[in-house]
Formats: structure tokens, C-alpha cells, sequence
């Protein structure tokens, strides 16, 4: 995904991009430029807007992001080029000989005010109620440029209706400014599809297939639309008012989980630079928020690798001792945004989905049977939020077969930006907090749990647990400190052989019922794979599909969004390559500050299946509780 | 649409794509002979289009919502497009729509009742020097006059 080599974007759009040369040394590799009168040298091929952040000159920019193609569609980051009859824009501009460049010449001053007064023409601007002010881009060039009247009008009525009928993602076209971001990142960057410009001249605007609600297109949900969007024409769908409506209710237990990704994020939404993680502050500002019980996701993030550990077990015992048909490679279902794209477009493939729900809705299903029968609630009584990385999750928690309690297992998901407004209007600062732990009977969990924030930490959580149920090993064996590193990294589709040696501990007591010994194990090297960014996962689907390496795969991490979940649609805008690896090292730290970091060592899960899930891993319980189906949803929308 | 319908379809799409060449550029060429078939390019037919090309269906809407001779609703056996740019709009324009209106029945962006007529406006046809310009169907009557039009109108009907 961090390559941008693979965009499928038309020609016609693509911009004129040269390749920069591997060795800047060589004979032509720099040309040296004059950016306001001062010489530098630059690597040939490089943007006039990349020399200029080079040499610490800001440009201004709308429609330029880093996870995207070049646009050169909003002309804010225009500049003077000598020699040339009209203004360049800077994204899309790359130099090849020694030009002179002028960046705050009275003409560019002058175009950046006019190009920001027209784009404020179109823009209805409600800034007082708007959720992106102070955090809008455009208000930001605005303010930043000196435009201090509507020279061209200004809009005071909205031109478009709202278009809320998505669980996940709001469409406010009023505020749109056609920079194509949300086009670029839905079409290049996901593949999937939902959104381009439709008409043309002055009637353009940025909409769906046939005109469709969100709701009725295929809309995976990912909210990556959201995080790239520089004003609030897009937003995640916010329930944060029927939360505070259901703690300021007496008679309601309001229960939070806190997902690994929004701790190691949040911070950023409170001025604090990417990178670290609150998880301690968090558990108080909550309480002070106030929510009855405030537990961790990581808890059930440890119960589905047993539960899909399990799964993919029996299912390879299966199809390699009793030679039954099974669907092999097994997907992760952790990723809702990846669940639907699959139901959409590989429905063939749902069953190689696994059956395990995702953490936020096993912890949904368990709050509202296990949790409710310990302290003795009546589960009617219970509000069930989820705090989440993810907009797709609005999503899961509204799908209809999300009821195994008998209520809606998880009432309402909430993103780590709505968390944040949520402490702001209670008047905490969250870094001020002082740390506490989580509630029981959920309260500690293994880093193998929290990893599931990051890309590839599905897969390293499972390979600890079940290089250990079958080697009898220690990981640590294996693993330098349990670190399974070939499995980390931001490359898009990553492809692991983990040969298991021919040597066999006993079968844990928990699987004993299920698989008599590993024998049949032997010499099998299993074959593992992670993408993320559905674009990557299309490709890993494709190859799958004609019969690739990939076919033969035991077991695929999927996740929707770029970077795993802490590059997710409802975190902190906004996300860069950047800022993703910043959060990533935040979580496999706090992985490592751990004491557990293995999935089979948490003693909660281990009670869990000793006192509730009696039959064991895919038992009768647990199958009713937490495991799901999926549904054929094909590609066609009539 | 029925599942007969939708097969045809495909089969026509097929053809089509076999025709033209399984890529981006082929969009256009397909999207007008759908055009000139059935008068309009149905939902299905945009999504099996999407499908074949490996393009999504949203981006297949994009390009036919962008030209005004490609449209996704149906319209009447005979389309006449009326010039209404300024050239055409000085030469009298005004006055052979409000003759052909009078003559159908109709407002200019509807069609007759027997589905036979559509009236549209359309934008400069380059016919400036020979205003104002009819356009019917495919082809183009410049210099036209009220009278003529409504013999235009009785050779259709």
C-alpha cells in the first residue's frame, strides 16, 4: 500500500510523474533550482511541493495526500515558474531542469486568496456547529491566507439534502469542495468504489452509484473516506448523544470496551504528538465520564484466537486426516469493513470467512449473558458501548444477526474521535489523568490481544498461541522474546512459512476432545499470509481465484484499512504513513512492557471456558455466543 | 428487469466489449451503442459494463452522467435537441420552441405521451454561421425556420 505504483487511476487523471533515479549521485540524479533566490539541489523528478517541504518552505495544500495519486485538481499550492506564461501547481509539477521558483510572489498571494474565495463561494459553512471546526482544513487556509471577505458570496442555505442512512458514514455535500480525495482513496486506494464525481460544470458533485443512498451501494463502510476528507462533507454517524443519555440514566449499567488502536491514538486529539499510548488515563477519564464498568477488548481479542486457533486447527485436521472437504485458506473476520467487501464481491469465498465474531461482538455477546448472570443485571438494563478505531463497526454492531444475548449484543460503537469530544465536554484532559486498570472480570489482558491493532497482529497473536499448542515449546524459542517480526511491517501483502519441525508436545487439555494427538502435523510447514488495504486484499483474492501461491495458504489476515486497525476510518484525523508507524510502535511497546503476551496465559479466558463456555473452544456455547454467519450480498445493486 | 432480459444484455455487453477491447478507453464506444439501441443505458447494463471492463459501476454513472447525450432513464423513440446557444438563441431559437411545443403538446425536457417525442435543449452544435440548429436523432437542420420545423416534426410522426 505504501507504494502508490500500483494506482489503477485513468490516464487521463494520472499526473505527469518521472521516476526519481535509485542513486541521486549519478551523473543527472540532482538538478539544482532556485526557490525564492536561494539555491538547492534536488533529486531529478522530485516535486516543486516535495523540494520545497525539503527545504522547509510550506506551501499550502487541499487536495495533495500522501496515501493518494496527484490530483492537482484544487490549484491552491500554485507557484510563480520563470519563464512560464501561467501559474504551476506545485504537487504536480516535477522538476527536470534548473527552473527558478518563486513561492510568495504578490501573483501567487493573489491567486491562493482568489482560488480559497471561490472555493468558499461553494462551501456551506456552518462553522460554529460544524464537528470539523478548528480541525477543518479549509478554515485553516482561510485563516492562514488572510481572506477577510466573500469576495464571490458566500452560501448560507445547504444545497444538498444530508445523506445519513448509513450506519457508518454521513454524506453532507454542502460542504463538499471537489478536491476528490474521498474519489482517489475509494477508488485507488481501497478499490472499492462507491464514490466519484457525477454531472459536470457547476452542477459536479461528489456521489454514489445511480445516485443511491450510502445504505443501498456497496459501501464497505471503512471510513477511510472520512479520515482523508479535509472538511466535514463526510463523517462517521455519531451516537454519542443517546450515550450520554443512557449514563445520565439511573436505571441503565453503561458498560465500555476499549479497543487496543483508540489508546494509541487518542493523544493525538489532545495536542499530543503520535505515539503514545493512554490506556491507564483512559480507564479513569472514563469512569469520570461516567460508565458503570470500563473492560478491555483485549480480553475477547485473546478468546477469539482460541476460538479461531481452534477453527483453523479442526478445519486442517479435517482436510488433512479425514480427507473431508473443507474451505482452506481460513480468513480472518476480525475486520468488519473486509467482512462486507468479501460478502460483496467474493461471495463464493464466505465460507473460508471464519465463524468467529470479531471481539467487539463476542465481548458484546458475553457482557450481556456472562457479565449480566455474575453481578446480577437484568441484560435489558445494560448499554453495551464500544470504543473503536473503526467506523465500520457502527456497522457490525447494527447487523441483524448481532443478537446471539438475546438483546443487541453491542448497542452502540463509538470512534476514538467521538470518544475525544466526549471527554472534552466533560472537561477532562485526558493526558492529566491519573492511570488505573481496568474492571474485573474482564480486567487484564495478554499483548497478543493488543497487537490485533496493528497489521499482522492477528497473526502473530495466533502463531504464539499455536506454535505453542503444538510444538510444546516456548515461542521464545522460535522468536527472539516472542517478537514474531517476519510477520510485522508495513508492506501491503506479506507472505510467511513457518516450518512446525517434527517434533510434538501433547494436545492441550482444552483441544483434547477435539484432536486425539499432532502426529499428522508432520513435515507440514504452515503457510501464512497478511494483507491490509482492501486494494491488497483483492489482489491476494484474485490470486486465489486463478490458483496462486496464495491458494495454498492455511491461514490469511484481512484488514480493510491501510495499516490495520490504527489506521481505522474513526481515528484522529489526520493518518499518514507516518503517523501509522508512530501508533504502531506505541502498540507493539506496550505489547512488550507486558508481562503476558500470549493469548493461552490469560487467566480471564481460562475461567471463562472453566465456568461459562463449559464445552470448550467451537463447543455448543460458544458457537451459539460467539460465532456468526455471513450473508451472499454479490455485487449487483438493482 | 426480467432474468431473460438481464442475460440478453449480458450477451449484447459481451459482444460489445469483444468488439471494442477490454479496456478503459473502450467505455465510450460501448456506452453509445448501448445508447443507440435501447435509448438509454439501463442500471444493469451499467453494472455488467462496470464488471466486464473491471471498472466500478460508479465510475461507468460518472462518465454517462458527464455527456448529456448518454442518459440513464428512458426517453422517446425520437429525441430533438434544440440549440439554445447565444448565436442560435439571436437567429430565433425562441421562436421554433415555442412552434414545436405548440405543434406537440409538450414542454422542452419532456416527451409525448406515445413515447415517440423527447424534446431537449442542448449546448452549441456548431452550427453558429446557420442558426438556429435542429438536431433530430443524428442529424443536424440548420437555418431553420417555425414552418420547417413542423414539417420536421409531421416527417417523424
Amino acid at each position: 500500500m505504501e507504494s502508490k505504483s500500483n494506482l489503477r487511476s485513468p490516464v487521463s487523471q494520472q499526473a505527469h510523474v518521472i521516476e526519481k533515479p535509485k542513486d541521486i549521485t549519478t551523473i543527472g540524479g540532482t538538478v539544482t533550482i532556485e526557490i525564492n533566490e536561494k539555491k538547492v539541489s534536488v533529486p531529478f523528478g522530485t516535486t516543486i511541493l516535495e523540494a520545497c517541504k525539503m527545504n522547509g518552505i510550506s506551501v499550502p495544500t487541499l487536495c495533495h495526500h500522501e496515501d493518494l495519486c496527484v490530483a492537482g485538481v484544487c490549484r491552491i499550492c500554485v507557484v510563480e515558474v520563470e519563464g512560464m506564461r501561467t501559474l504551476q501547481a506545485s504537487c504536480a509539477f516535477p522538476i527536470t531542469n534548473p527552473i527558478k521558483i518563486k513561492t510568495s510572489s504578490p501573483m501567487v498571494r493573489k491567486a491562493r486568496r482568489h482560488i480559497i474565495d471561490l472555493l468558499l463561494s461553494e462551501h456551506y459553512g456552518e462553522c460554529y456547529s460544524c464537528f470539523r471546526n478548528g480541525k477543518c482544513e479549509l478554515q485553516n487556509l482561510a485563516k492562514e491566507y488572510g481572506v477577510d471577505t466573500y469576495t464571490f458570496g458566500h452560501v448560507t442555505e445547504p444545497r444538498y439534502e444530508v445523506d445519513n442512512s448509513s450506519y457508518s458514514v454521513i454524506r453532507d455535500m454542502s460542504k463538499c469542495v471537489l478536491c476528490k480525495r474521498c474519489v482517489r482513496t475509494c477508488i485507488d486506494l481501497q478499490e472499492v468504489g462507491v464514490l466519484e464525481a457525477v454531472n459536470r460544470g457547476h452542477e459536479t458533485m461528489i456521489s454514489t452509484f445511480l445516485d443511491k443512498p450510502l445504505l443501498d451501494v456497496i459501501c464497505i463502510n471503512c471510513g477511510q473516506c472520512i479520515n482523508r476528507c479535509p472538511t466535514a462533507a463526510l463523517r462517521a454517524n455519531d451516537p454519542s448523544d443517546e450515550i450520554w443519555a443512557a449514563i445520565d440514566d439511573p436505571n441503565k449499567h453503561v458498560v465500555i470496551q476499549t479497543a487496543p488502536s483508540p489508546r494509541a491514538a487518542i493523544c493525538e486529539e489532545f495536542g499530543m504528538e503520535a505515539g503514545h499510548s493512554l490506556t491507564k488515563e483512559l480507564n479513569t477519564a472514563l469512569r469520570r465520564i461516567g460508565f458503570d464498568k470500563v473492560f478491555d477488548t483485549n480480553t475477547t481479542a485473546d478468546l477469539t484466537i482460541f476460538e479461531e486457533g481452534t477453527e483453523l486447527l479442526l478445519r486442517l485436521y479435517k482436510a488433512l486426516v479425514k480427507k473431508e472437504e473443507v474451505a482452506l485458506p481460513q480468513f480472518t473476520s476480525c475486520s468488519p469493513g473486509w467482512v462486507k467487501f468479501l460478502e460483496h464481491y467474493y461471495p463464493e469465498y464466505i465460507d473460508n470467512l471464519s465463524s468467529a465474531k470479531s471481539p467487539q461482538q463476542m465481548f458484546g455477546a458475553l457482557i450481556k449473558t456472562f457479565y449480566a448472570q455474575k453481578v446480577g443485571i437484568d441484560p435489558a438494563n445494560i448499554v453495551s458501548v464500544a470504543v473503536m478505531p473503526c467506523s465500520a463497526k457502527k456497522y457490525e454492531c447494527n447487523r441483524p444477526e448481532m443478537n446471539s444475548s438475546g438483546y443487541k449484543d453491542v448497542d452502540y460503537g463509538l470512534t476514538t474521535r467521538e470518544l475525544a469530544r466526549m471527554i472534552k465536554e466533560a472537561g477532562i484532559n485526558l493526558p492529566e489523568m491519573p492511570k488505573s486498570d481496568f474492571d474485573s472480570p474482564f480486567g487484564e489482558a495478554s499483548g497478543a490481544g493488543l497487537i490485533f491493532g496493528a497489521t499482522g497482529g492477528v497473526m502473530e497473536a495466533a502463531i504464539r498461541s499455536v506454535y505453542e499448542f503444538i510444538t510444546g515449546n516456548k515461542t521464545e524459542d522460535a522468536f527472539e522474546n516472542a517478537n514474531v517480526t517476519p510477520v510485522r511491517g508495513f508492506e501491503g501483502i506479506r507472505y510467511v512459512e513457518i516450518p512446525l519441525g517434527d517434533k510434538f508436545g501433547p494436545v492441550p487439555d482444552i483441544l483434547k476432545h477435539l484432536i486425539p494427538n499432532w502426529d499428522w502435523l508432520k513435515g507440514v510447514t504452515l503457510k501464512v499470509a497478511i494483507a491490509h488495504g482492501t486494494a491488497n486484499a483483492k489482489k491476494i483474492m484474485d490470486d486465489i481465484k486463478a490458483g496462486g501461491k496464495f491458494s495454498e495458504c492455511h491461514f490469511i489476515e484481512f484488514m480493510a484499512c491501510p495499516g490495520g486497525c490504527l489506521g481505522g476510518g474513526g481515528q484522529p484525523i489526520p493518518t499518514t504513513p507516518e503517523i501509522r508507524k508512530k501508533r504502531a510502535q506505541a502498540i507493539y511497546a506496550e505489547d512488550e512492557s507486558l508481562e503476558m503476551r500470549k493469548s493461552h496465559d490469560n487467566p480471564n479466558v481460562i475461567r471463562l471456558y472453566e465456568e461459562f463456555l463449559t464445552d470448550g473452544p467451537c463447543g455448543h456455547t460458544s458457537h451459539k455466543l460467539l460465532h456468526t454467519h455471513y450473508t451472499k450480498r454479490g455485487r449487483y445493486i438493482v | 428487469m426480467l432474468v431473460f432480459e438481464k442475460n440478453n444484455m449480458t450477451d449484447e455487453i459481451e459482444q460489445l466489449v469483444n468488439k471494442y477491447g477490454k479496456s478503459r478507453s473502450s467505455l465510450l464506444p460501448i456506452l453509445q451503442d448501448i445508447q443507440r439501441k435501447h435509448k438509454f443505458i439501463p442500471d444493469f447494463a451499467q453494472q455488467e459494463v462496470a464488471r466486464l471492463l473491471d471498472i466500478h459501476p460508479v465510475e461507468v454513472y460518472s462518465v454517462i452522467t458527464f455527456y448529456s447525450f448518454l442518459n440513464t432513464k428512458p426517453k422517446g423513440r425520437n429525441i430533438i435537441r434544440l440549440c439554445q446557444t447565444i448565436t442560435c438563441d439571436l437567429a430565433g431559437k425562441e421562436n421554433i420552441a415555442k412552434a414545436i411545443e405548440r405543434e406537440l403538446g409538450i414542454k422542452f425536457g419532456e416527451t409525448t405521451k406515445d413515447n415517440k417525442i423527447t424534446l431537449e435543449y442542448v449546448n452549441c452544435l456548431g452550427m453558429c454561421d446557420q442558426g438556429p440548429a435542429l438536431l433530430v436523432n443524428e442529424r443536424v437542420y440548420s437555418k431553420v425556420t417555425p414552418e420547417k420545423a413542423i414539417q420536421i416534426l409531421n416527417e417523424i410522426k
